[in-house]
C-alpha cells in the first residue's frame, strides 16, 4: 500500500508538533475541554485504569473475607455491597472505558481519519462517566449501604427489598448508558464515513471492524439496560409492578430483559480483545493474519448469534423444556465461530518468524486462557448439567477467565503494543516482563481453582462457606492478593512512560507492525491525517 | 446417556486420579458428584464427556500453538512463510466443532427430557423459600410442616467457637424423604428469588415469588443430603442451608406418623398453653433462645440492629412504650417491609417469650410480660 | 510501504464505498462540509435505532405478556373468564389437578381449598371452593395470583369464574367461600396428567385504597 499525504504539517519528521503547541491549552482546561480523540482516548485509558484499581481494591475486601470460613473482617451486608459495586466497576468502569479509550486513540489513525465524527460529543461521552461513579461510589456511604443486589440486580431484591441507594443505582447506569451509547453512535459514523478513500470495508483493520460490530451492538442494547433500570426505578418508588406478582407481574421477566441486554453486553466487552489480538499476532509472527474474511464473519455471526442466546443464564428459573433445548443449542453454536477466530490466530502464527515482545506474551496468554474460558462457557451451555453449575464458582471462574485473562489481558497487551505510538519512547521491558509473568502466575491460582470449588458446590455470593471449600479459597484468595499486587507494577510502568522516560522508538516501533499507525511518527503528532491518505 | 458413552467413560475415569472421579458416597473436592439418583448420574457423565472434549480440544490447539512457539521462532532461523487463507482448511475446521456439538448436543437433549418429567409422583413436597429459611410441607400430609433453619451457631461463624463438620450445611429441621420413590417438590418463595439446590440430586430449581416451579428425583441410597440457597437472596443467602435425610420408605412412613402425632400434640399443647402463664425467667430464658435464632442476624446480639435497614429494639418505642404491645406482637406475627413474618415459624408462646426478651433486656426493663393467650388474641384480632 | 492487511494478492476491482457513492480508483477525499452532512444523516439514522431499542425494551413487557398468554410458559392463567360452550368432554383420559393455596408473609388471612385434587376429563366442567376467614381487626383487600405447574398446563385451564378475576375484600373477622368453575381444554397435550394450581394471596390493600381511611387500618 503507498499512501501519499499531502499536507506537509501532517507529519513533521522532527517528531515536534510544535506549529500546533499555541492551539493547545495547557493544564485542567486541556483536558477538560479537549475535543481530540488522541486525549480524550489518553483520559479513558486513566479513568478505567483507576476504577480497575478501585474495583480491584473492593476483590481484595471479598478475598479478604473469604481467606478462612467464618466471619472476620465485613458483615454479609457490606460483603454483598462489594461483590455488587465490584462487578458494576469493572463491567462498566474498567472494561468498556479501556475498550472506549483505545477505540479513539486507534480508529481514526487506523482508517486515515483526523478526528472522531463528533469531536464534541466526544468530549461529554467521556466526562459524564466520573460523575456517573461518583454517584455510585457515594452510595456506599448511605445509611443502608450502597446496592447489594448483584451487578445483575435481580427482583424483587432489588425492587422491594433493597435500600434507597437503588435509586443513585439507576441514576448512574443510566448515565453510563448514555455514555456509551453516545461513544458507540460517534465509533459507527466515523467508520462509516469517514475512511480515508480507498480503505474499502474488507481493507480495515480488524480492530476497526470489532469496534463497528461492537458499537452496533451497544447500540442495539444499551437502550434495553436503560429500560430495565427505569423498571426497577418505577416498581420500587411509584408503585409499578413490571416484576410483582401481586401486581400481576412477574419477576423472571426482570430476567428475561437484563440478559436480553446482558448476553450481548458480555460480546461487547470481547469483540474488541478479538480486534486487539488479531492485530498484534501477525505483527510477532510477521505473517498476515489468516482468514481476514472469516474473521469478519465470524464477529458477525457471534454479534448476531449473541441476541438469541439469553436465556442460557436462566436454566434453572423454571423454563419448559422446548426454551430449554432452543437456548441449549443456539449457545453451543456460538462456539464455532470463536472457535474459528481461535485457530485462524494459531494458523497466523504457524510457520511464521515469531518473537516474543511483551505484547505478543499477553496476546499467546490471552489465546490460551480465553480458550479454557470459552471451553468452560461450552459447558456451562449444557442444560442438564447447567443445573449444577449454575450460581457456582465454576460459573465465577468461567466468566473471570474471559474477562480478565481475555478482556483485561488483551487491553493491557493493546497498551503495550501501543504506547510506544503514543509516547514515542519503549516502556520499561523489565518491568514489563515482571508485570506480565506475576500477573499470569497469579491470575491463574486465583481463577483456576474456583471451577474446583464449584463443581465440589460452592455457591457464588456467599461470604462464608462450608469447611471442605477452605483450602482452596485460601490459595485462591492468595492469588487474588498477588494478583492485585502485580497490578501496581503496571502503574509504575504506565506513570513512568507518560513521562517519556526511556529509548526513543521509530515510526514502526515493531518489525512486522503494519497500519497506517505505523507510518505516522511516533510519538503521533496531536493532529493525524488532517489531510486523508491516499490508500491502493 | 446410553451404556457405550458410559463405558468409555468409565474407562477414561479408571485412568484419572481418583480425586478428580467421585463416588456416590464421597464427596470430591475438584469434581462434580455422581449423586444419588440415577439421573445425577447421567449428569455427571454428561459433565465428564464435556470435560473430557474440552480437554481434548485444548490440548490440541494448544499444542500446535506451543509446537509453533518452539518451532517457528525467528530466533532460530526461521522465515515467515505467505499464506493467508486456505478455504479448505477452513471449512474443515468449522464442520468438525460443529459435528462434535451435534455429539455432545444429543445425549444432553435426552437427559433433560428425563429430568423435566415430574409426572407419576409418589409423594410430593411443598418447598418455600424465604428470607433466610426454607419451609417444607407434606402435600398429602398438610400436618407435617416446619421450617428448616441454619443450626450452625452464630459463635461458630463468628470465629468463637471451633467449627463443627457440617459448619453453615447444618438445619434444625432437614427434610425427610423416602428412597426408591418419586419424590416432587413444588418450588415457590415467600419475598425475594432464592433457588432450592441438592448437588447429589442434581436439582437445582429457582424459587420465585408468587410462581412455582417443579423438580423430580429418585434416590438410591439411604443418607444425608446437603445443598445450599442458589441465588443471591439477600443479607443471608450464605446462612440457608438444604438437608435432606432419604430414609428407607418404611422408615420414612415411620417418621412421617410420629411427625403427625407430634404435630397433633404441639397443637394441643399450644392451646393448653394458652390457659397458662409463663414466669419472667421461663419468658426471658426461652425468649432469648428464640431471639438468638430468628432475630439476630438483622438485630444484632445487643439490641442495636443495623439501622436504617435493620432498626435497633434497644431503647426503641416499639419495645419501650406499653401501649405499642399489640403493635410489638403483630409486627412480629406479620412482618412489615423488610421484616419477614414469623406467625407460621413461631409458635404463640414463642412469641409471647421473645416479645418479653426484647421489651426487658438490653436495659428496656420494661417490666412487661406478654403472654401466649395475649399472642393468640392478636392473632385472632382483638 | 507495507501493505494493509485483507488485501489479496489477486488484483481488486474498482472500489466502490456504498455510502460515498464514489465509483472510481481516483478517489477524491470528501469535502468537510460533505463528511459533516453524511455524519448528520447517520447519527440521525442511530438515534432513532436507539430510541426504537428504548421502545422496544418498553414493549417487551406486554410482549411477554402476549408470547406467556400463548405459550402458556410462565404458568399464568389467564385474568379473563373462560366460555364453556361446544367443548368435547374427552372421556378417554382423566387429569389429575392439584390445588395449593399460600398467603404471602404478611398476608393474615386463614386460606386453603376445601378439595385439594380433582380428577376431571378434559372438557369436563368442574367447581372447587377455596375457604378464606380475616381473622384481624382490620377490613382487608386481597389480591389472589395463580400459578400452574408445569407451566405449559397454564394455557389449557379455562376458568368461567374465579375469585383470581377480581380483588377479594373481607371485613374483620368475616369469612366466605370462593368458588371457582374451571375446565381443562381437551387440546391439553397427552404427556401431561397431572398439573398443581397454587394460589398465593396478597393484601393488596394498601395498594388499592392509598388514602387515610380509618377502616382500612394499615400496619
Amino acid at each position: 500500500m503507498n499512501t501519499e499525504t499531502v499536507n506537509e504539517t501532517n507529519d513533521s519528521h522532527d517528531g515536534h508538533d510544535a506549529h500546533h503547541e499555541h492551539h493547545i491549552p495547557k493544564g485542567v482546561l486541556r483536558w477538560l475541554f479537549t475535543t481530540n480523540h488522541k486525549d480524550i482516548g489518553t483520559l479513558y485509558l486513566w479513568f478505567a485504569f483507576i476504577m480497575f484499581l478501585i474495583g480491584g481494591a473492593m476483590a481484595m475486601v471479598i478475598r479478604a473475607e473469604l481467606f478462612q470460613p467464618g466471619l472476620q473482617i465485613v458483615e454479609p451486608h457490606f460483603f454483598n455491597q462489594m461483590t455488587t459495586v465490584h462487578g458494576l466497576i469493572m463491567v462498566f468502569g474498567a472494561v468498556m472505558p479501556a475498550f472506549t479509550g483505545l477505540a479513539n486513540w486507534l480508529v481514526p489513525m487506523m482508517i486515515g481519519a483526523p478526528d472522531m465524527a463528533l469531536p464534541r460529543m466526544n468530549n461529554w461521552s467521556f466526562w459524564i462517566l466520573p460523575f456517573a461513579f461518583l454517584i455510585l461510589l457515594s452510595s456506599l456511604f448511605m445509611d443502608g449501604g450502597g446496592p447489594a443486589f448483584g451487578w445483575t440486580f435481580y427482583a424483587p431484591l432489588s425492587t422491594q427489598y433493597s435500600g434507597d441507594s437503588t435509586a443513585l443505582f439507576v441514576f448512574s447506569v443510566h448515565i453510563m448508558g448514555i455514555s456509551s451509547i453516545m461513544g458507540a453512535i460517534n465509533v459507527v459514523v466515523t467508520i462509516l464515513n469517514m475512511r480515508a478513500p480507498g480503505m474499502t470495508y474488507m481493507k480495515m483493520p480488524l480492530f476497526v471492524w470489532t469496534w463497528l460490530i461492537t458499537a452496533f451492538l451497544l447500540i442495539a442494547v444499551m437502550p434495553v439496560l436503560a429500560g430495565a433500570v427505569t423498571m426497577v426505578l418505577t416498581d420500587k418508588f411509584f408503585g409499578t409492578s413490571f416484576f410483582d406478582a401481586a401486581g400481576g407481574g412477574d419477576p423472571v421477566m426482570f430476567q428475561h430483559i437484563f440478559w436480553f441486554f446482558g448476553h450481548p453486553e458480555v460480546y461487547i466487552m470481547i469483540l474488541p480483545a478479538f480486534g486487539i489480538i488479531s492485530a498484534i499476532v501477525p505483527t510477532f509472527s510477521r505473517k498476515k493474519l489468516f482468514g481476514y474474511a472469516s474473521m469478519v464473519y465470524a464477529t458477525a455471526s457471534i454479534a448476531l448469534l449473541s441476541f438469541i442466546v439469553w436465556a442460557h443464564h436462566m436454566f434453572t428459573t423454571g423454563m419448559p423444556v422446548a426454551a430449554e433445548m432452543f437456548f441449549m443449542f443456539a449457545t453451543m453454536l456460538i462456539s464455532v465461530p470463536t472457535g474459528v477466530k481461535v485457530f485462524n490466530w494459531v494458523a497466523t502464527m504457524w510457520r511464521g518468524s515469531l518473537t516474543f515482545e511483551v505484547p505478543m506474551m499477553f496476546a499467546i496468554a490471552f489465546i490460551v486462557l480465553f480458550t479454557i474460558g470459552g471451553l468452560s462457557g461450552l459447558m456451562l451451555a449444557i442444560t442438564p448439567v447447567d443445573f449444577q453449575y449454575h450460581d457456582t464458582y465454576f460459573v465465577v471462574a468461567h466468566f473471570h477467565y474471559v474477562l480478565v485473562t481475555g478482556a483485561v489481558f488483551s487491553i493491557m497487551a493493546a497498551v503495550y503494543y501501543w504506547l510506544p505510538k503514543w509516547t514515542g519512547k519503549m516502556f520499561d521491558i523489565t518491568l514489563a516482563k515482571w508485570h506480565f509473568w506475576c500477573s499470569l502466575i497469579s491470575v491463574n491460582v486465583l481463577f483456576f481453582p474456583m471451577h474446583f470449588v464449584g463443581l465440589a458446590g460452592m455457591p457464588r455470593r456467599i461470604p462464608d462457606y462450608a469447611l471442605q471449600f477452605a483450602d482452596f479459597n485460601k490459595w485462591i484468595s492468595i492469588g487474588g492478593f498477588a494478583f492485585g499486587l502485580s497490578q501496581l507494577i503496571f502503574l509504575v510502568l504506565i506513570i513512568k512512560a507518560c513521562r517519556k522516560i526511556g529509548e526513543p522508538v521509530s515510526d514502526q516501533v515493531w518489525e512486522g507492525a503494519e497500519g497506517l499507525e505505523w507510518e505516522i511518527p511516533s510519538p503521533a503528532p496531536y493532529h493525524t491525517f488532517e489531510t486523508p491518505p491516499v490508500i491502493r | 446417556m446410553n451404556r457405550v458413552t458410559s463405558l468409555l467413560i468409565g474407562a477414561l475415569l479408571a485412568f484419572s486420579n481418583s480425586a478428580i472421579a467421585s463416588t456416590a458416597a464421597e464427596r470430591s473436592d475438584l469434581n462434580l458428584r455422581q449423586g444419588v439418583s440415577d439421573i445425577s448420574l447421567e449428569v455427571y457423565d454428561l459433565h465428564m464427556l464435556m470435560f473430557w472434549i474440552c480437554v481434548v480440544i485444548g490440548a490440541v490447539v494448544f499444542g500446535v500453538m506451543f509446537y509453533s512457539m518452539v518451532m517457528h521462532r525467528k530466533s532460530t532461523g526461521a522465515k515467515p512463510a505467505n499464506f493467508h487463507e486456505n478455504v479448505k482448511v477452513e471449512v474443515l475446521w468449522t464442520v468438525i466443532p460443529f459435528v462434535i456439538l451435534i455429539a455432545m448436543a444429543w445425549p444432553a437433549a435426552t437427559t433433560l427430557i428425563a429430568m423435566e418429567d415430574t409426572s407419576e409422583a409418589d409423594v410430593t413436597i411443598i418447598v418455600t423459600g424465604s428470607q433466610w429459611k426454607w419451609h417444607y410441607k407434606y402435600k398429602d400430609n398438610p400436618d407435617v410442616e416446619f421450617f428448616s433453619l441454619l443450626a450452625t451457631q452464630r459463635e461458630q461463624i463468628n470465629n468463637k467457637f471451633t467449627k463443627g463438620e457440617n459448619y453453615l450445611l447444618e438445619v434444625d429441621r432437614p427434610l425427610v424423604i423416602p428412597t426408591g420413590k418419586k419424590v416432587r417438590f413444588l418450588i415457590t418463595s415467600d419475598d425475594v428469588i432464592h433457588s432450592w439446590w441438592v448437588p447429589d440430586f442434581a436439582i437445582k430449581k429457582d424459587a420465585n415469588p408468587g410462581f412455582i416451579n417443579e423438580a423430580w428425583t429418585n434416590v438410591n441410597e439411604p443418607g444425608i443430603y446437603r445443598g445450599q440457597c442458589a441465588e443471591l437472596c439477600g443479607q443471608d443467602h450464605g446462612f440457608m442451608p438444604v438437608v435432606v435425610i432419604a430414609k428407607d420408605p418404611a422408615e420414612y412412613e415411620a417418621w412421617l406418623q410420629a411427625e403427625e402425632a407430634t404435630a397433633m400434640r404441639a397443637k394441643e399443647e399450644e392451646q393448653r398453653l394458652l390457659s397458662m402463664n409463663m414466669s419472667m425467667e421461663e419468658l426471658m430464658t426461652q425468649g432469648k433462645k428464640i431471639y438468638d435464632t430468628a432475630c439476630v442476624a438483622c438485630h444484632q446480639a445487643n439490641g442495636g440492629g443495623l439501622p436504617p435497614m435493620f432498626p435497633a429494639l434497644k431503647g426503641s418505642k416499639v419495645a419501650l412504650e406499653k401501649q405499642n404491645i399489640p403493635l410489638h406482637i403483630s409486627m412480629i406475627i406479620n412482618g412489615k417491609n423488610n421484616m419477614p413474618a414469623f406467625g407460621k415459624q413461631l409458635s404463640m408462646s414463642e412469641i409471647a417469650a421473645v416479645v418479653t426478651y426484647e421489651r426487658n433486656a438490653w436495659g428496656n426493663n420494661t417490666g412487661d410480660m406478654v403472654q401466649a393467650k395475649d399472642v393468640n388474641a392478636i392473632i385472632n384480632g382483638k | 510501504m507495507s501493505e494493509l492487511p485483507g488485501s489479496t494478492d489477486k488484483t481488486e476491482k474498482a472500489d466502490v464505498s456504498p455510502e460515498s457513492g464514489r465509483a472510481s480508483e481516483t478517489q477524491i477525499p470528501k469535502t468537510r462540509a460533505e463528511t459533516a452532512a453524511e455524519n448528520a444523516k447517520t447519527v440521525r439514522t442511530l438515534v432513532f435505532v436507539v430510541i426504537g431499542m428504548l421502545g422496544f425494551s418498553f414493549a417487551l413487557v406486554p410482549l411477554y405478556d402476549v408470547f406467556c398468554d400463548l405459550t402458556g410458559i410462565n404458568g399464568k392463567t389467564s385474568n379473563e373468564a373462560a366460555v364453556y360452550e361446544s367443548v368435547i368432554i374427552d372421556e378417554s383420559r382423566t387429569i389429575k389437578v392439584e390445588f395449593i393455596t399460600r398467603t404471602h408473609s404478611g398476608m393474615p388471612w386463614e386460606f386453603r381449598a376445601q378439595t385439594v385434587e380433582v380428577e376431571v376429563h378434559p372438557g369436563e366442567m368442574s367447581e372447587v371452593a377455596f375457604y378464606v376467614r380475616n381473622p384481624t381487626d382490620r377490613d382487608i383487600i386481597a389480591q389472589a395470583i395463580p400459578s400452574v405447574s408445569p407451566g405449559t398446563a397454564a394455557l389449557f385451564v379455562n376458568k368461567t369464574e374465579c375469585f383470581c378475576f377480581k380483588h377479594q375484600p373481607l371485613k374483620a373477622g368475616e369469612e366466605a367461600l370462593m368458588p371457582m368453575k374451571f375446565y381443562v381444554d381437551p387440546q391439553l397435550p397427552k404427556d401431561i396428567t397431572v398439573f398443581t394450581l397454587q394460589y398465593t394471596l396478597y393484601d393488596i390493600s394498601a395498594k388499592v385504597q392509598p388514602a387515610v381511611d380509618v377502616a382500612m387500618n394499615n400496619s
